[in-house]
């Protein structure tokens, strides 16, 4: 196994009392595309702002390159790492280009360097040039995504986090999403964790997968094992439940 | 008109100040006809000996009395049955002795009588055969309205109730004009009169006898601190000028002049020391245009400093109720407690704490005070409303991109509870447009002056004088804000 950039040991956490995740330990592997999956309520998201201190476990230690995630150290995390959610997360009193330069102007950014950071990125995401200086709620589902993905990659990460980045938009345009998407993870060779309840996109896009229920992880490895080789029946009925036209076309 | 608005600013800043060597000699007054028009005399013959000079309509003798004492005034016109009944609560051999102790000045009595009496409408009284107080023993039905100071008051309605054994049980409190007015229509049956008051002929109502002799004598006197002797020794000399030459008459035809023909207070005192001791009118009173000018600046600066402070302290406190939610909760309630208490009650509790705060009771200071509180609310309920409201996810999404606290704040949620923040700004000034014109009870002058003095007169046009503009202000602060919220939401 490759170097683990992200590393959980025994981290457990709840809500109000009631367990959400864990415990659990996992490693992610750095350059790689990881991908959570699972049932809603199975803690995926949980364990995806674990990684960044957005919350903090209640036992067990997460550590990023070596070092332990805490309250201290949160904000250097952040900074190495992109974070994508749902619709994009947009500030909606800022355009496309306020939100995408937000922590580098700061950061004290000159004004020069942020643009040509920002063309570089328009360009990556395909984002048309004149809706830099649109606000959110002018732009379409899709587009909104693509200024969160330029907001996460703006001071270039070492990886790249995305809680359900599609789970708004149309099949269509989630289909094309899914292309350049992985076509991004490809060429920038980041440490990508997704996370995602679609096993078609799980599929897709993973190098490994992380199946979770009720905040344990019943099965790591390979997506095709998901199929081949499961681990638990849990794994045989949630493969069986989403087996849909795309999944049989990507397994076959 | 620069230059005037210049003048009038400094007008009103000057109340902001307080004490300074060049404060000009106060001159107090309690909120009716009599006393206004003699301590516009007075402050008329302080003028003469060359010291700037002013009146300040303050409302009743305890806030006088204790304005006098602190020095927020330096005079007042007083009744000699008041200061031994609810003054010194005492009836010394040597008044001026007693007032000594206070370090407060005395002088000779101004000539003139204003005794409290029991007037009723003549028609009323013949119908009952009543012509004396004790008369009223045998009609408990009787409904009877006073002034709120009459009812408090020991030589008021709980002496007089003694003092002759009255059964009546209803008993309103109410202003003065007003209750003349009820007394007219026959809501109210008997009312306190003073008797210098014009309107006693003016209604031909009759006085009952104090057949038992409860009433004392109410002389006219000045008040004054006995350091005013050493500062301004003209003044005092000047104001001494007036013992023994305002007869019964004169005050009454005075009181008639402002009640009835809705003459200026101002204009009528410079008319008699004209006529009594041959001083000059120092020109005209200021016109319509240059009054309404003068109360709009002071109506600015009880609005504008205690909004700003508002915000500056409402914004923080709103965050820290949106950050904290328990501690936000008593925030909200402690404020929301403060909404509800009278905003009249609220103003005179501000006088002491304004006096231990800054050393000033009086005029500006407590308004400003007490309108700050009530701006306090909305700011803090719409600081914390527009923080809570912006979705988790925004809020987590800025802290992930790696901005410290103050820096999502800054950068995002405040700009985004902006629009809310602003709308609540928008009814704190409203409110405290209106509310400013409160101010007029406590000598903060604004739009709130005309405003009462018309009522104790009734007279309509001095209340426009002040209702109109404050509207018109109010009007304006809604629309500068919606402009600038219209701004602000892209």
């Amino acid at each position: 196994m490759t170097h683990a950039l992200f590393s959980l040991d025994d981290v457990a956490k709840g809500f109000t009392g009631r367990p959400a995740l864990g415990p659990i330990t996992l490693r992610i592997p750095a350059g790689q595309t990881t991908v959570l999956i699972g049932p809603s309520g199975c803690g995926k998201s949980t364990l995806l702002r674990l990684l960044i201190g957005l919350v903090a476990p209640d036992s067990g230690t997460v550590t990023f390159d070596s070092t332990v995630v805490s309250s201290s150290t949160a904000r250097m995390v952040r900074l190495r790492t992109g974070y994508v959610i749902q619709d994009g997360g947009l500030f909606s009193h800022l355009t496309a280009r306020g939100n995408v330069s937000l922590l580098a102007r700061h950061l004290g950014w000159d004004a020069s360097r942020i643009n040509s950071r920002i063309s570089e990125l328009a360009e990556l995401t395909r984002f048309p040039v004149d809706g830099l200086d649109r606000y959110p709620q002018q732009l379409s589902g899709g587009q909104r995504q693509r200024v969160g993905l330029m907001r996460a990659l703006m001071l270039n990460p070492d990886s790249l986090l995305l809680d359900e980045p599609l789970g708004a938009l149309d099949p269509l345009v989630r289909a094309d999403l899914q292309t350049e998407l992985r076509d991004i993870f490809r060429s920038l060779g980041k440490t990508v964790v997704l996370v995602t309840h679609d096993l078609g996109e799980a599929a897709f896009f993973a190098d490994r997968v992380v199946l979770l229920k009720d905040g344990r992880v019943v099965q790591e490895g390979l997506v095709a094992d998901l199929w081949h080789r499961p681990e638990d029946p849990f794994v045989t009925r949630f493969v069986q439940a989403q087996r849909g036209p795309q999944i049989s076309e990507e397994t076959a | 008109m620069t230059r005037s608005i210049a003048i009038h600013i400094t007008v009103a800043m000057s109340l902001f100040a307080g004490c300074s060597p060049t404060a000009p000699v106060v001159v107090g007054a309690k909120k009716f006809t009599e006393s206004v028009i003699l301590a516009e005399l007075g402050a008329r013959l302080a003028g003469e000996a060359g010291v700037p000079s002013r009146r300040d309509d303050l409302g009743g003798t305890p806030a006088l009395w204790l304005a006098l004492k602190q020095g927020d005034i330096d005079a007042y016109p007083e009744y000699t049955g008041t200061i031994t009944r609810q003054i010194l609560k005492d009836d010394p051999p040597d008044v001026g002795a007693a007032l000594a102790e206070h370090g407060v000045r005395i002088s000779k009595p101004l000539g003139f009588r204003n005794n409290y009496a029991l007037g009723m409408r003549k028609d009323t009284a013949a119908s009952k055969g009543i012509r004396s107080i004790s008369d009223l023993r045998r009609h408990p039905d009787l409904k009877l309205g006073f002034i709120h100071e009459f009812l408090d008051r020991p030589d008021g309605w709980p002496g007089v109730k003694q003092h002759y054994s009255l059964p009546q049980a209803n008993v309103q409190g109410m202003n003065h004009t007003l209750a003349y007015r009820s007394l007219v229509e026959g809501a109210i049956d008997v009312t306190e009169v003073y008797t210098t008051d014009g309107e006693i002929s003016q209604y031909d109502l009759l006085i009952l006898a104090d057949d038992l002799d409860f009433f004392p004598a109410y002389e006219a006197v000045w008040l004054y601190r006995a350091d005013l002797k050493k500062r301004y020794p003209k003044v005092v000399e000047q104001l001494l000028r007036l013992e023994g030459q305002v007869s019964e008459q004169a005050m009454q035809k005075m009181n008639a002049e402002v009640q009835q023909k809705k003459a200026d207070e101002g204009i009528v005192a410079g008319d008699f020391l004209t006529q009594k001791l041959g001083i000059k009118p120092a020109g005209g009173g200021p016109g319509i245009a240059a009054r309404v000018l003068k109360a709009t600046g002071q109506h600015l600066l009880l609005v504008v400093p205690s909004l700003l402070v508002a915000i500056v302290v409402g914004v923080p406190l709103g965050i820290v109720a949106a950050r904290r939610e328990r501690l936000g909760r008593v925030i909200l309630v402690v404020i929301g407690v403060i909404q509800t208490i009278p905003s009249l009650a609220l103003l005179l509790f501000m006088i002491p704490v304004m006096m231990w705060l800054v050393g000033q009771g009086t005029g500006a200071p407590p308004a400003v005070a007490a309108l700050f509180l009530y701006s306090l609310l909305p700011v803090v309920r719409n600081t914390h409303t527009g923080l809570t409201g912006i979705p988790a996810s925004t809020i987590e999404s800025a802290e992930a991109l790696g901005l410290p606290a103050w820096a999502v704040l800054r950068r995002v949620a405040l700009p985004l509870a902006s629009p809310t923040i602003l709308a609540g700004v928008r009814t704190a000034a409203v409110i405290n447009v209106g509310s400013a014109t409160l101010g007029g009870f406590i000598g903060a002058g604004g739009y709130g002056e005309p405003i009462l003095r018309g009522l104790d007169k009734f007279d309509i046009p001095l209340m426009l004088e002040g209702a109109i503009p404050a509207a018109v202000m109010a009007i304006a602060a809604e629309a500068l804000f919606g402009l600038a919220e219209r701004r602000t939401i892209k």
